[in-house]
């Protein structure tokens, strides 16, 4: 808010037109050729500015290159209308965020190609990038301060509403300086922008702001929204437009438009698709030709964006004055949109060093030609500073997140397996790293030199090859290892633990029958289940049963094992009540192949739960029951999973026990740490063993209370394993949710007594490790278990200077024993740019890793620090980056504006909701078990996961037509987005809700529900009727593959809007204030600003 | 008056003793004198088919410190109704229900002929027999098959409301729940951790938690009927559960390593079996000590280490039966002998016995050994030298059958100076309290008296007092117990000195003149005894494991008189075609060519064809009809064998072999090597076959023995 003050609002009012056509003009002129295209930039950045605020680097360096090479700047326009295009037509297809989103990859990759020459003219380059952003978000805070006194001025013009939104969203820079002028800028870009340029914009706004104006009243509301969804930042150009004109300073706008530009190539195409909705859309298109093309899809999205607003006008109207307009700052839904549109059509090449891959969220195939798929390993950034002081002065975290066993889509190939037969796997004798397609061939072929530390090595004979005239040698691409970036390397003896091939796993189930597990019917439900369950044990390759064979304990206060042998007429039980020493009873019998015992294992699961039945135990041990696995593995001689089924904190007398520690009144103090620590270092030790042993345990929690999750999760979290929570299980609601996570998990692929490891090129060194795993050294990942969800984040540091022409490789090699029991050596390489210029960093950041990898880090953190310290330190790690972004890259603009690295704008709202997540600032219904529950889940997400477990997704569902198949568009996790006449879906990965507005038509409920009106609909339900309408199958459906989508099953909670549960609901509304004081994403952004502000002064 | 040898026989059928001496040297001083010890080999619980129990219980002298039972030996004033204790001379008032006794209308225990009473104790519950089986599984298939049928053939033969319990062990240790259905249960406990009963009893879950008393609810009858029940239950309820579980016994998984033998947990499978006992014990409010009975059964081609485990059986009056295999009849015989019943359809066994000796003040009981252990009961009765397991005047015998038979030693305390009256006896009074196979408490009474003698003017009567046979079994015992605590060759020195010292006591000689030395008939067979103790496998380890050293001590220590001296020397017949079958020496000489021989060591049965004997059998005389003589021969020791077989627990070893077959090791190394390859033509009979050793033989052992005895060196 200050910064509004600092800066003048009159002035700005006043001035900005002439900075608006200015920066317009300068930009354009200062970009390509054409014309044409900044004007539509203009537009854009209406619009977009906040989202955008990105592009303007982008734009800055385009128009650099463009100004040098005009066809350049052209083509790349060309490439980029070819994405446009694509965007439009999602655009279309679904709301306008996807048009802006597009721009933005198109952005990057122009970007990156011109920088150099952007660089080189500044001034030029500013207008472009910082002006729209700034404007925008400066706009934005203008539009809060200025209430006061521009308040008048806007309301007429924008219905209220419309200024302020309009500003905010147009602006991704902060008002401080021009709030006013931002204000302007991001409306009258558009305007002067249009004027300027292409005739076509002009229409574009005063269509969307009619429509915007007129929708909210009008039925025609709704539709608009879907639209509008995507335009949102458009819709408060919408609004402001009228109001803006006068105030537009500046260049803001341009700078979108430079966004826009890059965009602007794919325009044409979509504007096809948009007919059918607004013809003017597509006379615009039309008007700007490749270069306007780009523009115009920004308009559109601006538009669109201005419908929404008709849709949000209710709530807007009365809180304009005194805030940003969400709108105008950079959206997610955005960005996903644009990126998928962009680039989800044409499959991932990897041959290119240091490619940035499409967002997480994007569908998209890869062709593995040399680089791994970023399936497997996603970079922060894909080019690396070459010298550690860059790197320190950019704070940017080079992490790198791997997944090495990632499951592929059916389309791609899983990596093939090589064999190199007795002498084993070809390896650099220094540093051991393994063959790999950057390894040169040398002297006719007889030597290779190591590509991550240059050491020669002979060729050994049987591996010779000639070389061909570019020395590559001639079997190159009959050999995975010399033409892939993922293959398989089958391990010699000598990878085998004591020298000795391993035999197959075995999976262990231990089940609690404990007083509280017989009454909530998990016993029964699970035992019924495993009996089929067990035909699923994961198998490997074409194999005809699994390997995988299987034991049973049950345990309360003492275990209890099962000798299941298939000779035998019924199972026997062996109680060990030895809990102090534990022991395994008995070895032959215990470890079953499933077919051969298949009676005795049936007859057992009937009977377990009749045997408990009248059990009144209600203490458990938990220790023991971890180490008697193990120990059933040691004595078979081989690794294994074990599943835990457990119900209570362990308090009886054995090794382990532990005491009920909950203390809410720790929350913000300097203790509040220990609540996330285990209570013992029991665990730990135990967790040693069972590394050794490559004993991974799975833990399924079905707590009616306090468990102490931060102690229980201790083993699974060092063995690679999993943990599920079940509150309060019972069996009617849960056991949907608890038998498809059990499905899932026991038959999901799993690799054991794995070592991972993680070699790079001289100059970068791996120093620091995330994930669910052990490590006994500073180097080696022990896992003893790996399976296909895991994600191992590896942070790297310089040790010494990177070369820009020999960029960064880095190699993991995973080492592990298949389901069969196979022992493999896994590898995936990548290699990345390396750059003098902070830009070219910033150019290839991706968000949604960075995040992963802060979110790990923070959360990590809490382990041992208090949680502010760990907010407060990723605050400034935040405002250090975009600091350093602003002060090294971004254009000289004025300090008020905030702006944003096109590959960063994310970075705010993403970071402030891993700083509210529930770690970091618990609600009061958050338990503590809860936040360690949490805290452990994120630990081994990928980044896929994390981005939508911190970002959740909430989808409209009555919006788009019935008829349409294809998933609803997203909309923004804020309550402004939700219409009371219309039903969503918001999911994280974790949970699902169902939100009906109270309002809902009658005969959408009835479809639904199968009840007649609103107030009938049961609150809390977790299932939906099964009815036979297009509506309800379409619902169905659509939760469906969401669930299919997600590692875990989410179970479905219908709310319905003021209802009770709705602050459950409202808890994931991430962008909007929460209960338990975490930050608005405006706010946020306001703060981020003044950080960054501080930092630069 | 009886000869000597016919009182002795008449007491021994009477009340299950013999003494040393019968009659008893007046003091200490002269007591010491003679050698061998006062001492008595006792069998408790003698089979008496002519002794019904009376169904009463005892009358106890009513001074604290004595407590004697009751006799013949009493004074009784019948008018008075009064009875004076013949141990400490307290005059006690008969019971209400004496009232009507009379010089002609006695209770039993009065009656000089019942020197033995067994009463019946009609109070207390009677808990029921309780079998708990302790089942090694490191065995080879058909071991352990033969193993399972075995067990199973004994729950057959166990009354239907006897208490069985069943234990495996092999790495680990199973106790297995009987009482449930379905799945069949057991706790497992580790076989490497000593656990101390309260551990093992809580973690079968048989402590009861304490529960906090609810007052609304006033106590209810026992929620578990009796916890462990899941693990001891009565045989008719789960016969079907445990065959059952006998049939799916598997054998131990854990692996062997090559070279290793299975790690058993022996040790910890009977200490868990003890603490599931005890609990039991306790539920039960039963007396403080526990009368459990260990019988182990080891049957294996390797060391099971008997040794390490003796103490289990010789200390609760277990058996202990030693074979190659669980498959052989050996074993399967003598474990269905454990079972067989006696006249009365009763068990032959007896549990949680404890013995008492009382003596007139005269005496005092210096040890005991058998398959007993000390209670340590100090009194008035015990004397400070110990002999055998002393300083007690209370033993208890867990378990013990009608031929456990303990030696026990006393020491003569009357001083010199205190000469006892002529005609003065004393008296010595074997209380033994036990529970009988019919779940009955009872009480053996035997009360007997010697008459003393002063051992300067009376030399002869105690001399011709002597019983030679218990006097050998008694020092034998003496000399095996010290065995297990002395080097070898210290304890043959002893025994050589006690020999040369009671020569030189009680024989007649001229000094100096080895010629001249005689023994009276009361002593003659005595030093021969000693010879065969001196080759024994309780003195001689050498040539045996320590397995089966502890094996055989084992059952020397707990044989009767009888037993203990075909162990000590065993007894040899010989077939021919010259007349019946006779004893012969245990000599090499008696091993001729047309003779079978017969040899019992009470361990072994051996049959042994003489040379042409065998070479007879070979030609197949014996299937011709004009050679059915032959056949008639050839059969008799068989038949004979068969019958020894059949008396003797545990089974003998059975041995069939001839002359130059390889298990004639097991005649040879026994007979008296009288003929050696050192003698072989200076003796003067042609006859016999040459022992090839160098051990002395009976006749050089005599003469050195007469040498010895004569110097007045020594």
């Amino acid at each position: 808010m200050n910064l509004n003050q600092s800066a003048p609002p009159v002035p700005p009012f006043g001035q900005p037109q002439p900075a608006y056509l200015g920066h317009h003009q300068s930009s354009y002129g200062g970009q390509p050729g054409s014309t044409t295209a900044p004007t539509s930039y203009g537009a854009y950045n209406g619009p977009v500015p906040g989202y955008q605020q990105t592009p303007p680097p982008g734009v800055s360096r385009a128009p650099p290159s463009s100004g040098a090479p005009p066809a350049s700047t052209a083509q790349g326009p060309c490439g980029q209308t070819a994405y446009g295009q694509f965007g439009q037509g999602d655009v279309q297809n679904g709301p306008s965020s996807t048009v802006q989103m597009q721009r933005l990859p198109g952005y990057q990759p122009f970007g990156s190609a011109i920088l150099a020459p952007v660089v080189s003219q500044p001034a030029v380059l500013q207008p472009y990038g910082p002006p729209p952003t700034s404007a925008q978000v400066t706009a934005q805070l203008a539009g809060m301060q200025i209430s006061g006194a521009v308040a008048p001025a806007s309301p007429p013009s924008g219905l209220g509403y419309g200024p302020p939104t309009s500003l905010a969203s147009a602006s991704g820079s902060f008002p401080n300086s021009g709030l006013y002028g931002s204000y302007p800028q991001g409306q009258a870009p558009p305007l002067g922008q249009p004027q300027g340029h292409p005739g076509a914009q002009p229409p574009q706004r005063s269509v969307p702001l009619q429509a915007s104006s007129f929708t909210p009243p009008a039925s025609g509301g709704p539709r608009m929204p879907s639209m509008t969804g995507p335009l949102l930042p458009g819709q408060s150009f919408g609004g402001p437009p009228v109001s803006q004109p006068n105030h537009v300073s500046s260049p803001a706008p341009q700078v979108l438009p430079a966004g826009t530009q890059m965009t602007g190539p794919p325009g044409p195409p979509p504007p096809p698709m948009h007919s059918s909705q607004q013809p003017g859309y597509q006379l615009q298109q039309n008007g700007s030709y490749g270069p306007t093309r780009g523009p115009q899809s920004n308009y559109g999205s601006p538009y669109p964006g201005a419908a929404a607003f008709g849709s949000q006008p209710g709530p807007p109207q009365p809180l304009p004055p005194k805030r940003l307009d969400p709108d105008a700052i950079p959206s997610p839904i955005q960005v996903i949109e644009d990126d998928r549109n962009n680039r989800g059509s044409e499959p991932f090449v990897t041959g290119v060093r240091g490619q940035v891959p499409p967002l997480v969220t994007t569908d998209f195939l890869v062709k593995d030609q040399g680089n791994a798929s970023p399936r497997y390993i996603r970079c922060t950034s894909y080019n690396i500073p070459c010298t550690s002081d860059m790197a320190k002065q950019a704070q940017v975290p080079l992490a790198a997140v791997i997944k090495p066993l990632a499951r592929l889509p059916p389309e791609e190939a899983s990596p093939y397996v090589v064999d190199h037969g007795e002498s084993g796997p070809l390896r650099c004798n220094r540093c051991k790293a393994y063959m790999c397609p950057f390894m040169q061939f040398v002297e006719g072929g007889r030597r290779f030199q190591c590509c991550f530390c240059s050491c020669i090595n002979d060729v050994p004979p049987q591996y010779f090859q000639h070389l061909d005239h570019t020395g590559k040698r001639v079997d190159a691409y009959d050999r995975p290892e010399l033409s892939l970036g993922s293959y398989e390397f089958l391990a010699t003896v000598d990878y085998c633990k004591n020298n000795k091939f391993p035999s197959p796993p075995a999976f262990i189930f231990m089940i609690d029958v404990s007083y509280n597990a017989i009454r909530s019917g998990l016993v029964r439900l699970l035992c019924e289940e495993l009996k089929s369950l067990l035909d699923f044990l994961p198998r490997e390759g074409g194999a005809e049963e699994s390997a995988v064979r299987v034991g049973f304990v049950t345990y309360n206060k003492v275990l209890h094992f099962y000798n299941v042998k298939s000779s035998l007429a019924q199972p026997q039980m062996m109680v060990v009540s030895d809990v102090g020493d534990m022991f395994v009873p008995l070895l032959d019998g215990f470890l079953v192949n499933v077919n051969e015992s298949q009676a005795v294992i049936t007859s057992l699961l009937d009977q377990i739960p009749e045997m408990f039945a009248d059990t009144r135990e209600t203490e458990t041990v938990f220790a023991p029951v971890i180490q008697a696995g193990m120990e059933a593995l040691k004595a078979a001689e081989c690794a294994g999973k074990l599943f835990l089924f457990h119900t209570s904190l362990p308090i009886a007398e054995a090794p382990g026990k532990l005491k009920n520690r909950d203390d809410r009144k720790l929350i913000n103090t300097d203790k509040e740490k220990t609540l996330f620590q285990p209570q013992t270092g029991a665990y730990q030790t135990l967790a040693k063993e069972c590394v050794a042993q490559g004993c991974c345990v799975d833990l399924f929690l079905f707590p009616n209370q306090y468990v102490d999750v931060a102690t229980l999760s201790v083993v699974p979290q060092l063995t690679g394993g999993s943990v599920y929570k079940y509150a309060c299980f019972q069996v009617e609601n849960d056991q949907e949710r608890f038998l498809s996570d059990l499905r899932r998990d026991v038959q999901k692929v799993v690799g054991f007594d794995a070592v991972m490891r993680v070699r790079t090129s001289t100059g970068i060194r791996a120093v620091d490790f995330f994930g669910a795993f052990y490590m006994s050294n500073t180097t080696d990942v022990e896992l003893a278990g790996l399976d296909g969800d895991k994600t191992v984040t590896v942070e790297f540091r310089h040790d010494d200077r990177l070369n820009e022409e020999s960029g960064a490789l880095l190699q993991c090699a995973l080492l592990y024993t298949s389901c069969a029991g196979q022992r493999r050596l896994r590898i995936h390489n990548l290699a990345l740019n390396c750059c003098t210029q902070l830009a070219d960093l910033y150019r290839n950041c991706e968000t949604d890793t960075l995040i992963n990898y802060m979110a790990k880090f923070a959360y990590r953190g809490v382990l041992n620090s208090p949680v502010k310290t760990v907010r407060d330190t990723l605050i400034t790690q935040c405002a250090q980056i975009l600091a350093c972004y602003r002060k090294n890259c971004a254009s000289p603009s004025s300090a008020g504006q905030l702006i944003l690295p096109e590959c960063m704008k994310l970075l705010p709202v993403y970071l402030n909701c891993v700083l509210k997540s529930d770690v970091l600032q618990p609600g009061a219904e958050v338990t503590t078990d809860d936040r360690a529950y949490v805290r452990q889940l994120v630990t081994s997400m990928d980044v896929a996961e994390t981005n939508v477990f911190f970002y959740p997704r909430l989808l409209p569902l009555t919006k788009s037509p019935i008829e349409n198949t294809t998933e609803p568009p997203a909309v923004r996790a804020s309550e402004e987005r939700l219409s009371n006449g219309d039903i969503y879906l918001l999911e994280n990965g974790l949970n699902l809700f169902l939100w009906v507005g109270a309002s809902v038509q009658q005969g959408v409920v009835q479809s639904l529900f199968g009840v007649s009106s609103f107030s009938q609909i049961t609150s809390g339900l977790s299932v939906l009727p099964v009815l036979d309408n297009l509506l309800s199958k379409k619902v169905r459906g659509l939760i469906d593959s969401l669930r299919a989508q997600r590692s875990r099953y989410m179970k479905l909670i219908v709310v319905k809007q003021e209802d009770k549960l709705e602050t459950l609901f409202k808890h994931f509304l991430v962008e909007d204030k929460s209960l338990s004081g975490g930050a608005s994403y405006v706010d946020f952004l306001c703060h981020m600003h003044k950080e960054i502000r501080q930092l630069l002064s | 008056m009886a000869t000597y040898l016919e009182f002795i026989q008449q007491n021994e059928e009477r009340d299950g003793v013999r003494f040393s001496w019968n009659v008893w040297p007046s003091s200490r001083l002269e007591a010491t004198r003679m050698v061998v010890p006062l001492a008595c080999i006792l069998t408790p619980l003698k089979e008496r088919p002519d002794l019904p129990p009376v169904q009463y219980e005892p009358v106890l002298c009513s001074r604290p410190t004595c407590k004697a039972i009751l006799n013949p030996l009493c004074q009784v004033d019948y008018r008075a109704k009064l009875w004076a204790c013949n141990f400490c001379f307290q005059r006690n008032q008969f019971p209400p229900a004496y009232a009507g006794i009379s010089e002609v209308n006695q209770p039993a225990e009065l009656m000089p002929q019942f020197s033995t009473v067994e009463y019946v104790i009609q109070r207390g519950a009677q808990s029921p027999l309780i079998f708990l089986y302790v089942v090694d599984t490191c065995l080879e298939e058909d071991d352990l098959q033969a193993l399972r049928e075995s067990l199973q053939m004994s729950l057959s033969l166990l009354p239907p409301d006897a208490l069985v319990g069943l234990i495996t062990f092999g790495r680990m240790v199973q106790v297995h729940e009987l009482s449930c259905e379905g799945i069949s249960k057991s706790y497992v406990f580790r076989g490497t951790k000593d656990l101390t009963a309260k551990q093992i009893q809580d973690m079968l879950g048989l402590t009861k938690p304490a529960v906090p008393v609810h007052p609304a609810r006033p106590a209810q009858p026992q929620e578990h009927p009796s916890i462990s029940s899941r693990f001891l239950q009565p045989i008719h309820k789960i016969d079907m559960n445990l065959t059952d579980l006998l049939g799916e016994l598997q054998r131990d998984p854990w692996p062997v390593p090559q070279g290793k033998r299975p790690l058993r947990s022996t040790g910890v499978a009977l200490s868990i079996a003890v603490g599931l006992l005890e609990h039991y014990e306790m539920l039960a409010n039963r007396a403080a000590a526990n009368g459990h009975c260990v019988d182990i059964y080891a049957c294996a081609l390797d060391q099971t280490g008997l040794l390490e485990m003796k103490c289990c059986t010789n200390l609760t009056g277990g058996h202990m039966v030693m074979g190659d295999s669980f498959n052989t009849s050996l074993f399967k015989q003598t474990f269905q002998r454990i079972f067989s019943k006696d006249f009365n359809g009763n068990f032959r066994m007896a549990f949680g016995a404890t013995l008492e000796v009382k003596t007139s003040r005269e005496l005092k009981v210096a040890g005991a050994i058998g398959p007993c252990v000390s209670l340590n009961v100090k009194g008035p009765c015990v004397s400070e030298n110990e002999l055998g397991v002393g300083g007690t005047s209370q033993w208890k015998i867990c378990g013990l059958d009608p031929t456990s038979t303990l030696g026990i030693y006393f020491e003569v305390v009357n001083q010199h100076n205190a000469p006892i009256p002529q005609g003065g006896r004393g008296a010595i009074q074997f209380v033994t309290h036990y529970q009988h196979s019919s779940t009955q408490r009872r009480i053996r009474v035997t009360t007997i008296a010697r008459n003393w003698a002063d051992a300067q003017s009376q030399l002869k009567h105690i001399e011709a007092a002597f019983d030679q046979e218990a006097a050998a079994v008694l020092m034998a015992r003496l000399g095996v117990f010290r065995a297990e605590s002395e080097e070898g060759p210290d304890v043959l020195r002893w025994l050589d000195r006690q020999l040369i010292r009671l020569c030189q006591k009680f024989g007649q000689y001229t000094k100096e003149d080895p010629s001249s030395f005689r023994l009276s008939d009361s002593f003659s067979l005595y030093p021969q005894f000693m010879f065969h103790l001196r080759r024994s496998p309780f003195l001689q380890v050498f040539n045996n494991s320590p397995d089966e050293s502890s094996y055989y001590r084992h059952h020397f220590a707990r044989q009767d008189l009888t037993q203990s001296l075909i162990m000590i020397q065993p007894i040899l017949y010989s077939y021919s075609f010259h007349g019946p079958p006779e004893p012969v020496l245990l000599d090499s000489s008696s091993i001729l060519a047309d003779r079978i021989l017969l040899m019992d060591t009470f361990f072994q049965i051996v049959i042994y064809l003489g040379e042409t004997i065998a070479q007879w059998q070979k030609a197949g005389y014996q299937d011709m009809p004009e050679y059915e003589n032959f056949k008639h021969l050839l059969q008799a020791p068989l038949d004979d064998a068969q019958e020894i077989l059949h008396a003797r627990f545990p089974m003998p070893r059975y041995v069939s072999t001839e002359h130059g077959g390889s298990q004639a090791r097991f005649l040879l190394s026994k007979v008296n090597p009288s003929q050696t390859h050192n003698n072989l033509y200076a003796w003067g009979q042609e006859t016999g076959a040459p022992i090839l050793t160098d051990d002395v033989s009976l006749q050089v052992f005599m003469d050195h023995l007469k040498k010895l005895a004569v110097s007045s060196a020594c």
